[in-house]
């Protein structure tokens, strides 16, 4: 329990700031922080696994976090039976021919040795097929762009509960993660991370412009949510007598009637939203809590165990026998699903996707930050990480504009300086990051909650 | 005729712009493959410093521009770069200090390194956003063009025009001189042989005598010089946009390996093989076979093997053949 | 001198002297310090106790580059050319530290190795085994060094190219350069040394002429295989 006694401390402040919030500005904004929270923890937890197990560098998050939202889209969205109908065919068809042409680039890597002619010969597959591509899908899917484009132009989804996404996602995600380890792990370190942050924009590439699929930057919107919507909770009865019950004595305060009405009915407003976020964060805690033990478990594991001597010393793994390759390929893998887990759970709050808004800075390289701060190695810690990381970077803009006032209190309001400054305050936010990210490495180099490991 | 069309359309299309980017490319490629062979680390700033300089740049152009200086003829950034160049030696300089050397002197491993480049990434993008903001700016003034399609048209009696904008001969140049400086600086100089010694092997390096420091400040200032050149280059040619710089940093990396990471040589090819790569897959070629094909089989599609959303592919593409059959680069030879 | 990696000393009380013109060798058995002996002199290792001095200047106190200056110079066991460089370029960078002209020290060296000369401009990596460590004597002969230590020059070199070696350092050996080797290969490294330390567990519990050692009978059961 002792030894324990940080990660607590630590919990507890970071809970005390976010109910600060909620004190401070309101309980809606705090809880929309928590909700965030909780999904940064679920990316860092992914990136965790990968940078912290095996020491792999991914920066392809934002392209695995992209494809979590996209599952939530492909299975939320009713089916647009009038694109189906146009080009649904020969989608599928290409569909087939995309999996033909692996198989045979596979056919031909197991057929035949290393040599120009294999080279070649997987050459003429790929150009014949995208040719082939090309020639059908294009027609394809300029009718189906056709179809109302306003609001539909795409495919649709399969019209099932957006929960299911959660799962699609982690594997729309792990399937990346398994075509791109297959290319690129056993890269140097270095190399590794270029390629991934390349795979990255171009999955971000994929979904901004084949319309076809996911409405590219014409944002899909009104995504069915897993939980009530305000409107509906407050015309219920349950509802409205739940909350004032819970002001009992702030109602009874006031003797009008009509008043009270006034007052219970704005309660009522407010606690919907609050209601609502409460139910996130109820879905989001179950996910991040059954994460947390199966990622503890396996830590703990032999194959935890394993993962670690790799890590350590990739050479005495390998010599020992341990497959280094395999394993990788599987951590990378299982992290990427984990982040694809948590793009899809972010859609899923957001209720919409929006693929023009997937930058590599917030996507990628912040969620790296979270991992370094937290703890690397350190579940408990990445989950910090995420926590802590995500409320400075949503507290940024306060706290820059509360300094900025503070040190340029002495010019006058419409001085040049002073409303420059006010106007950059989102970008004071990157500021913050850069350096608290290399504070930490430098004073605090494992993060806030180093990697423990029990001896046993 | 027809084929003279042809001819001067791709010229007009792909070669003249594929030549001022790649070489924008390869300046940035330049440093990044520099930085990795003496300090040892992948330097994710990259991007974000050729921003920093690039506005900089812009603001003393700004300064000149509201003080009446200018060339004439020639973009007014032309005398600012001295000056932003100036400040973006002291900023290398200065993070060198007071990050880089801690790690250095510990013998951190290249990794940690490249993280804390994640770091002073961020440092720098907050910087110049706060600055000068993430918009869009256009600082070129001076003559825009150098040969104008209707003019080309006119002097050859062809259909197509052959434009020559100013941007992209300064681009190429600024490139040449700057590029032929540093390799006649790291060839023939003593300063610059060392630099090479110290990359090729550090611990004999160390036993020569040569100044690890002096080695390692060097090495920063020429990639100021680069980075500051370089992205003005591109801000004048397109335009200075935060976000594209940071983006070009994947481009840039990527001719850094193609041209066999730390072989600053390499780099400068590998510049021009992910421009030309990348303009030669994204642009439609309809109208060139028009030119090229009777006109019983004129094609009616676009001819684009790849959309220009996706030349990001095609860096990709090239990394990863290149890394698969030939980890070390295309270009083999000497390192730095 | 007396000195270790923090805990127990590696070395003591072992004294090693060499003279201008003549070729010392350093032997022993695995772990008997040698190298720590070898880092010792370079400055790469802090002594407890003892000095090193040259042409009697004490030097125990300077950093590893200040005594290159003071006339060191070491070619260490294995990366001991600059590979990328070219022959010319890599004995420029020997004479890193040296203010004056360094073409006639590379004449020089030239004179020594000719083959060196004929491949100036060829790029190091691209020479063989045998040319590489002329190239490696010639960068560390570049500092006129008084001293010149070698470590197990021998090492991965084939017999032919080991003659080769020898005859070089025989040749550097007449320019009037203190030499001094380690070497595991006790039979060869006394067959050219003039004089021999064999080091045990850190001291020099034999020295002697090259021939007294190798007629030795305990210095021949313990070392040099009966």
């Amino acid at each position: 329990m002792r030894q324990n006694l940080d990660v607590i401390a630590a919990y507890l402040i970071m809970l005390g700031l976010i109910i600060l919030v909620g004190f401070l500005q309101s309980w809606s904004i705090a809880l929309s922080i928590l909700c965030f929270c909780l999904i940064s923890a679920v990316m860092t937890m992914g990136a965790n696994i990968q940078w912290g197990y095996a020491g792999l560098i991914n920066f392809g998050i934002m392209g695995y976090t992209a494809l979590g939202g996209l599952a939530a889209v492909l299975v939320s969205v009713p089916p647009v039976k009038e694109a189906w109908q146009v080009g649904g065919l020969s989608m599928i068809f290409c569909a087939f021919l995309i999996a033909f042409m692996v198989f045979s680039i596979r056919f031909i890597l197991k057929k035949y040795n290393k040599s120009n002619k294999r080279n070649y010969g997987i050459a003429l597959v790929i150009i014949v097929g995208l040719i082939l591509l090309r020639l059908i899908s294009g027609p394809a899917i300029h009718s189906i762009e056709a179809v109302n484009p306003a609001t539909t132009g795409f495919l649709g989804g399969m019209g099932l509960p957006i929960l299911f996404s959660w799962i699609v996602g982690a594997f729309f995600a792990g399937a990346l993660a398994y075509v791109i380890g297959k290319i690129a792990l056993g890269l140097r370190a270095d190399y590794l991370a270029i390629a991934t942050l390349l795979i990255s924009e171009i999955v971000i590439a994929v979904i901004k412009h084949e319309d076809w699929l996911s409405r590219g930057v014409k944002n899909v919107i009104g995504l069915k949510r897993p939980v009530p919507y305000e409107i509906d909770l407050q015309t219920k009865e349950w509802f409205i007598n739940l909350v004032a019950k819970f002001n009992q004595s702030t109602l009874n305060l006031i003797t009008d009637v009509m008043a009270r009405e006034q007052m219970l009915k704005q309660l009522v407003i407010e606690g919907s939203t609050v209601f609502v976020k409460l139910c996130f964060v109820g879905l989001f805690s179950i996910v991040v809590i059954i994460l947390l033990i199966i990622t503890q478990k396996a830590l703990y594991s032999p194959w935890g165990r394993m993962m670690r001597a790799i890590r350590d010393n990739e050479e005495a793994a390998n010599a020992m026998g341990k497959n280094v390759v395999k394993q990788h390929l599987l951590i990378f893998v299982l992290g990427s699903a984990i982040v694809g887990i948590a793009g899809a759970m972010m859609v899923t709050y957001d209720g919409l996707f929006t693929p023009g808004s997937y930058r590599p800075m917030r996507y990628t390289f912040l969620i790296w930050v979270m991992v370094i701060v937290g703890g690397s190695g350190n579940n408990f810690g990445a989950v910090l990480g995420g926590f802590a990381v995500w409320f400075l970077w949503i507290e940024a803009a306060p706290i820059a504009l509360f300094l900025i006032n503070l040190f340029t209190s002495g010019l006058e309001e419409t001085n040049v300086l002073r409303v420059h400054l006010i106007e950059s305050i989102p970008y004071f936010r990157f500021l913050m990051m850069g350096i608290g990210l290399l504070l930490i490495m430098r004073y605090r180099p494992k993060g806030i909650l180093p990697e423990k490991i029990k001896h046993v | 005729m027809e084929i003279i069309n042809a001819i001067v359309l791709l010229l007009n299309y792909i070669f003249v712009p594929a030549l001022s980017y790649g070489s924008q490319l390869a300046l940035g490629a330049i440093f990044v493959s520099l930085i990795y062979g003496i300090l040892r680390f992948a330097y994710f700033t990259a991007g974000d410093l050729m921003s920093f300089g690039t506005m900089f740049t812009i603001l003393f152009t700004w300064y000149f521009q509201s003080l009446g200086i200018n060339l004439g003829v020639l973009p007014t950034a032309l005398i600012a770069i001295p000056f932003g160049i100036t400040v973006t030696i002291f900023y290398v300089l200065i993070k060198d200090k007071l990050v880089f050397s801690y790690y250095r002197f510990k013998k951190s491993p290249p990794v940690q390194l490249a993280m804390v480049s994640i770091g002073t990434m961020f440092v720098t993008q907050a910087i110049v956003r706060i600055v000068i903001g993430p918009f869009d700016r256009r600082f070129f003034d001076g003559e825009k063009f150098i040969l104008k399609a209707n003019e080309f048209k006119e002097m050859t009696g062809l259909n197509e025009g052959l434009t020559i904008k100013s941007t992209q001969v300064i681009t190429l140049l600024v490139t040449i001189i700057v590029v032929s400086i540093l390799f006649w600086f790291l060839n023939k100089t003593k300063t610059g042989k060392s630099m090479r010694a110290y990359s090729d092997n550090e611990d004999l390096a160390l036993l020569s005598g040569i100044d690890p420091k002096k080695v390692v400040m060097i090495t920063w200032v020429i990639a100021a010089i680069l980075a500051t050149v370089g992205g003005t280059l591109y801000g004048l040619d397109k335009s200075f946009k935060p976000f594209t710089y940071f983006n070009n940093m994947l481009p840039i990396f990527a001719a850094a390996i193609v041209g066999g990471i730390g072989n600053p040589f390499g780099a400068f090819l590998g510049g021009y093989v992910i421009a030309f790569s990348e303009i030669l897959v994204t642009y439609a070629y309809r109208k060139f076979f028009i030119y090229l094909l009777p006109e019983s089989i004129e094609p009616d599609s676009l001819l684009q093997l790849l959309s220009t959303d996706y030349k990001f592919a095609v860096s990709f593409s090239i990394l990863v053949v290149v890394l698969l059959f030939r980890p070390s680069g295309i270009f083999k030879g000497k390192v730095l | 001198m007396t000195g270790g990696y923090g805990g127990a000393d590696i070395i003591s009380s072992c004294t090693i002297n060499v003279d201008r013109g003549e070729i010392v060798a350093i032997l022993g058995p695995n772990g008997a310090g040698k190298s720590t002996a070898m880092k010792a002199m370079l400055g790469l290792l802090n002594l407890k106790s003892g000095k090193v001095s040259i042409d009697g200047k004490d030097i125990s106190k300077l950093t590893p580059q200040d005594r290159v200056k003071e006339g060191i110079s070491f070619v260490p066991q294995s990366r001991n050319v600059f590979t990328g460089l070219s022959v010319q370029e890599n004995l420029e960078m020997g004479a890193f530290l040296r203010k004056e002209r360094v073409e006639e020290i590379i004449e020089e060296i030239f004179a020594l190795f000719p083959i060196l000369k004929e491949k100036k401009t060829q790029i190091v990596g691209e020479l063989s085994g045998g040319q590489r460590q002329q190239v490696a004597l010639g960068r560390a002969l570049m500092t006129k060094p008084s001293v010149l230590m070698l470590d197990e020059p021998t090492a991965g070199v084939s017999p032919i190219v080991m003659d080769e070696l020898f005859d070089h350092i025989l040749k550097v050996k007449k320019t009037n350069v203190a030499i001094i080797m380690v070497e595991q290969n006790a039979k060869q490294a006394l067959s050219i040394a003039d004089r021999g330390y064999v080091l045990v567990t850190g001291e020099n519990k034999f020295s002697g002429t090259g021939k007294e050692l190798l007629n030795d009978p305990e210095v021949r059961r313990s070392f040099l295989g009966g």
